[in-house]
């Protein structure tokens, strides 16, 4: 395989909560991401999924060095930028470029579509052949934007438009790595598709690589050749894709699995997971497994000892769950009903 | 022939505004029976939302120009006074919505919002609701119903919250729930509880349900009918099975085929919709459909933009689409399967 382009080892970030009536102090800590490992290579698409606050878009502005760690390295292409300054970072910043969720907010309405996107190119002192505003047109063209709209004001698009102009802006400096934080949950079902196919398109053509953070297990699946699944800072189960999918080892990856509702009415019936309650506060995450408390197979060991991130037997190589008592890839587990309100 | 428990007919929802007139909804029909669940689908803005608030009675009278017919159990509702429908909402119809959090109060405790509603149609004593608010806290599956009564929407957590916004809903044993988008800000296996729990209290209590929802996976999984919606009409109507199996309407394949599945095979691309959904001030003449349409010159010239089909059968699988059925089922068969 090719050398990778970002590592993230024991990447940990901690939020303060700060309290106090006269002198603030901390009184507890978000337990965000805690100790993540993950690599993405040149040109590859890595999917990370989870529920909302397991700490995937944090993982994900760590890896973009737009927070700093609490602990842990990133190292992009063999450096380790986890404690950079500005000034260290900024020959690396353009190669490394956002794509955010809410095509609303991260575009500025007080600028024309041309402005924004010629942003970038102006903070680095880029100037390409032809003048900086034949490349916001050639940019306008490739996300499958009329060029002649340089000069409109967002509010003039719909959302699926804005989107365009937001990977527009972030393929302006050419980057190598691609950070997408929900690229497409903002948007309707029939734009959601083009512009799935227009990210792939420039995975494909440009070669970028992409971390694709996304909650949606089916648009993952699509979009990514190896995934992540992620509970409560931490990664439980990480392989290529057709392995995770077809065969979950971690329990969690198996019930979120389960639980997408699928439009396929000619399908045989799904076994049936459903756990009990919410996601635990990561203030205060359980010790041991943190998935214990809404798991079925849950046992005494599970809250004492941590169980690490292995390949089990009988995995691909790259396979790789935390997992004490993990699923069996061969049978049919059956149904499991924890939600007390449908056991009767 | 019975009359349909829910009955709406030509429904026309119009808003002024100061950039013209919104055609929100426009000649929708459809009926629910009692036990049944009719999902309504469509993008945002299609009309979905509106059209429930106009059963509900909840749109300004200042604003906006609602003609057409609603019955609800031989009850017209269109014309109805504000005291029938006051009658009504909480009691016979009640609505869960998408954001459960801005849709309680934060400044009363869950029970006593479970409470009042049961209270102002019953008439029961303080302590009668309270019982009655533990009694439905424990009915949608919260733990330690005895002392969470007394607690504040802040202290549950989003799924927690959906389910007081349930129990709340069917405190007074409603014969119609309307549910718009009640899953759309949960996360997915809380979302999968949530849809569990609809149906199991559906079975229990045989309450008719609306589920308004943009994803066609919801609907599989939970509807019995579904209606799929298009710039405030209907386009294409069907049990689930005949409308995901076999879909007739290019709108319907459209957003199939842009959706992607957690079986299919990985490599059959995504197909789109091309363009965007059209503002609803100025709706395209015709068949509202027929810009982002693929198939309108196999129609014949001109007949998309014409007159505007109507929804065909009237009863049963039915869309509003000048192709013919021969049409239909060549189109969907080469070149539609292939992505589903």
């Amino acid at each position: 395989m090719s050398e990778p382009l970002l590592e993230m080892s024991g990447l940990t970030k901690h939020f303060p909560i700060m309290g106090g009536l006269i002198v603030k102090r901390q009184v507890a800590q978000v337990h965000a991401v805690d100790g993540v490992d993950l690599t993405v290579h040149a040109g590859e698409s890595v999917g990370l999924v989870g529920e909302s606050g397991c700490g995937k878009s944090t993982t994900g502005r760590l890896a973009a060095r737009l927070l700093e760690p609490t602990a842990g390295t990133v190292r992009y292409r063999g450096r380790d930028i986890a404690h950079s300054s500005r000034r260290e970072l900024k020959p690396i910043r353009p190669e490394i470029q956002m794509i955010f969720q809410d095509p609303y907010s991260s575009l500025n309405p007080r600028q024309t579509v041309g402005g924004i996107i010629r942003g970038p190119m102006e903070v680095n002192g880029i100037a390409p052949p032809g003048g900086r505003n034949a490349r916001v047109r050639e940019l306008l063209e490739i996300v499958g934007l009329n060029p002649e709209h340089y000069n409109r004001f967002p509010h003039e698009f719909s959302g699926g438009q804005r989107q365009r102009i937001g990977i527009a802006r972030a393929l302006a400096l050419e980057p190598k790595l691609i950070i997408a934080d929900e690229p497409v949950s903002a948007l309707d079902v029939s734009i959601q598709a083009q512009v799935v196919n227009l990210l792939q398109a420039l995975q494909r053509d440009l070669g970028i690589a992409f971390l694709f953070i996304a909650h949606d297990l089916a648009i993952v699946r699509h979009f990514s050749q190896r995934v992540a699944v992620m509970y409560l800072g931490k990664i439980v189960e990480v392989a290529d894709r057709d392995s995770l999918y077809e065969r979950p080892r971690h329990p969690y990856t198996h019930a979120l699995l389960s639980a997408v509702p699928e439009a396929d009415v000619t399908a045989e019936p799904r076994e049936r997971i459903r756990l009990a309650g919410d996601v635990p506060s990561p203030i205060d995450p359980p010790s041991g497994c943190r998935f214990r408390t809404r798991c079925w197979k849950a046992q005494d060991r599970c809250a004492t000892e941590e169980p690490p991130l292995v390949r089990l037997q009988g995995n691909r190589d790259g396979h790789l769950t935390a997992c004490h008592f993990p699923e069996d890839p061969t049978s049919h587990g059956g149904n499991v009903i924890l939600d007390p309100a449908l056991q009767h | 022939m019975t009359t349909p428990f829910l009955s709406v007919r030509d429904l026309t929802v119009d808003f002024h505004t100061e950039d013209g007139v919104v055609h929100a909804v426009d000649g929708l029909s459809f009926d629910v029976e009692k036990g049944t669940t009719l999902g309504i689908v469509g993008e945002s803005g299609s009309g979905k939302s509106v059209t429930n608030l106009a059963i509900l009675g909840l749109h300004n009278p200042a604003h906006s120009r609602i003609t057409g017919e609603i019955t609800l159990d031989g009850d017209e509702l269109v014309r109805a006074p504000k005291s029938q429908l006051e009658r009504l909402r909480g009691n016979k119809v009640a609505m869960i919505f998408q954001d459960p959090l801005t849709s309680l109060s934060p400044y009363h405790s869950v029970g006593r919002q479970i409470g009042e509603t049961f209270r102002k149609h019953t008439g029961a004593s303080r302590k009668e609701a309270r019982d009655r608010a533990v009694e439905m806290l424990r009915r949608v599956g919260i733990p330690h119903a005895q002392t969470r009564v007394d607690d504040y929407p802040h202290q549950f957590s989003g799924g927690m919250r959906q389910r007081v916004m349930i129990a709340m809903a069917l405190v007074c044993d409603p014969d119609l729930l309307i549910a718009d988008e009640p899953t759309t800000a949960l996360d997915v296996t809380v979302q999968a509880q949530i849809i569990d729990l609809l149906k199991d209290l559906q079975q229990q209590f045989g309450t008719a349900i609306i589920l308004i929802t943009h994803d066609l996976g919801v609907v599989a999984g939970a509807a019995h009918e579904v209606l799929v919606m298009y710039a405030g009409r209907a386009v294409e109507r069907g049990t689930v099975r005949e409308v995901l199996g076999s879909p007739r309407h290019p709108y319907t394949w459209g957003l199939l085929s842009s959706m992607p599945r957690l079986h299919a095979p990985v490599d059959v691309p995504l197909v789109p919709v091309r363009g965007t959904p059209p503002s609803l001030i100025n709706v395209p003449p015709g068949c509202p459909f027929h810009p982002r349409c693929d198939f309108q010159a196999l129609a014949g010239p001109d007949m998309c933009r014409g007159e505007r089909p109507e929804l065909s059968p009237h009863r049963g699988h039915g869309d509003a689409c000048y192709l013919t059925p021969a049409q239909k089922q060549d189109i969907f068969i080469e070149q539609i399967k292939e992505h589903l």
